[in-house]
């Protein structure tokens, strides 16, 4: 698994979800926080491309051996691509949780939006605090 | 609803599996280790070389005396009559209706002695059982529980690393291993050869040192048993199920009279217990409905095998093993095949 990190540069969701912003699409995935506490991920549900995700609403479901965990939406838009390599490889939410293994790629529908969400500092406070 | 961590029992091995980095969490009262180094790498361990599980959250009943085989007759499903001394017997214990209170080992020690492990989360349930049903035997049910801590050494190596030489499948003998007299079993709840030790508590960090393998937590036990298709009590039984219906009709010995053998005489299990392996991707969860007609007692992905699998509780008539199935997953049907028991064999 990957070292504990928490890049500058996303936007953290208080559900232990990021977003990285490339123009008027987004790139999200779960923390290393997040996989750490779920265990070796072994199945990624991805949703349909095409569908509609809201800010705050769950979209996929990550799996470990012996647990499901609802994976949150940090903004709002549509689903555009989805990582087809974690069908095969679902690890790769453990071994590179900001990188290869980004879950989806989403067009904002809501830019405002980002405002709400965490640099790397504050979430980093939000851990230690809870 | 789990207890405060404050009121969590731990094991007499507590500091080992925090040393270990274990991820420790409440498990029916106690403070189990679920994992080590992870669920998947554990299971395959076990199943490659060998595994050292803390089992010692499970509970212990003494039952001895003159009239100790008489009433464990009474209280056991199966024909204790029939176990030696050195034996040892799976058996469920039932309520009178049938509904099985719980699964257990029972293990001859001496001529009058026997010594009965119970699922930690029944065991006070278990003993007032005993010591109610006791009433009129010449037998002395005792809570053993404080006296061991019980460890399990499974997998193709467990017995080479064993110090001393285990006895064979289904044998219990006492053995000393680093100074301290235990008993060893052969028996296990992972489908590997391998022992169970029961050792008691103020000796257990010098056996579990000893051994020096590779610790294995609850995670992959559960997984570990599923793949073979063992019975976990909370899931695959309860009280609201019959031994028969649960597939461990061969452990009832209906003409010894035990509790509840009246009610499993004629029962004809509209549903039954079966394994089951998905034909497609997802993993089933405990309480996912089956389709047509059903519910998932057990489910995991299987580390061997690589889907997943698990156990429900199906009408009799889809029970063959072939049958397609399908699983409701959180609102997803899943393709799913009726299996034979095991789902894993060393040939898979």
């Amino acid at each position: 698994m990957a070292d504990e990190s928490y890049p500058e540069g996303l936007l953290y969701h208080a559900e232990h979800d990021w977003a990285r912003i490339e123009g008027d699409e987004a790139v999200f995935g779960i923390t290393w926080f997040a996989q750490d506490a779920l265990g070796e991920v072994v199945f990624f549900d991805p949703p349909e491309v095409g569908a509609t995700v809201a800010k705050d609403g769950t979209y996929a479901e990550v799996e470990s051996v012996k647990a499901v965990s609802d994976v949150f939406s940090p903004l709002s838009g549509e689903i555009v691509a989805v990582n087809e390599a974690l069908a095969d490889s679902p690890e790769k939410i453990n071994d590179d949780p900001y990188g290869d293994g980004w879950l989806v790629k989403v067009r904002l529908s809501e830019a405002s939006e980002t405002e709400a969400l965490m640099d790397a500092a504050a979430y980093k406070e939000l851990l230690a605090s809870s | 609803m789990q207890p405060a961590a404050e009121t969590l029992r731990r094991t007499p091995l507590y500091d080992r599996h925090e040393a270990a980095g274990a991820r420790l969490v409440p498990f029916a009262g106690w403070e189990m280790p679920v994992q080590y180094e992870g669920i998947r790498e554990e299971h395959l361990t076990v199943r490659s070389t060998a595994g050292l599980f803390d089992v010692s959250h499970m509970g212990e009943i003494e039952a001895s005396g003159p009239g100790a085989e008489d009433f464990l007759q009474r209280v056991l499903s199966n024909d204790v009559s029939r176990l030696a001394v050195g034996g040892a017997q799976y058996s469920v214990l039932c309520a009178e209706d049938g509904g099985v209170l719980d699964d257990l080992f029972t293990y001859r020690l001496d001529e009058a002695r026997y010594l009965t492990v119970t699922n930690a989360s029944n065991h006070e349930k278990d003993l007032a059982w005993f010591r109610r049903h006791a009433e009129g035997f010449d037998v002395s049910v005792r809570d053993a529980q404080v006296d061991y801590a019980m460890l399990a050494l499974q997998g193709p190596d467990a017995r080479g690393l064993l110090p001393v030489d285990a006895p064979p499948r289904m044998r219990i003998a006492s053995a000393e291993i680093a100074g301290v007299e235990c008993l060893v079993a052969g028996t296990g709840y992972t489908g590997e050869d391998g022992v169970e030790l029961l050792v008691p508590s103020d000796g257990a960090l010098a056996v579990w040192d000893a051994l020096d393998a590779t610790p294995v937590g609850l995670g992959a036990r559960d997984t570990l048993r599923l793949e073979v298709c063992f019975h976990l009590y909370g899931n695959d039984l309860s009280e609201d199920r019959n031994p028969i219906e649960a597939g461990l009709g061969w452990c009832c010995k209906l003409d010894t009279g035990f509790v509840g053998a009246d009610a499993l005489r004629d029962v004809q299990p509209s549903e039954k217990l079966v394994p089951f392996v998905f034909t497609g991707p997802g993993i089933p969860r405990q309480g996912n409905a089956v389709e047509p007609a059903g519910v998932v007692t057990s489910g995991s992905l299987s580390p061997c095998l690589g889907v997943g699998i698990g156990m429900a509780y199906v009408p009799a008539d889809t029970a063959e093993p072939g049958t397609p199935i399908e699983v409701d997953v959180r609102g997803k049907p899943r393709s799913a095949e009726v299996r034979e028991k095991p789902l894993y064999t060393k040939e898979s």
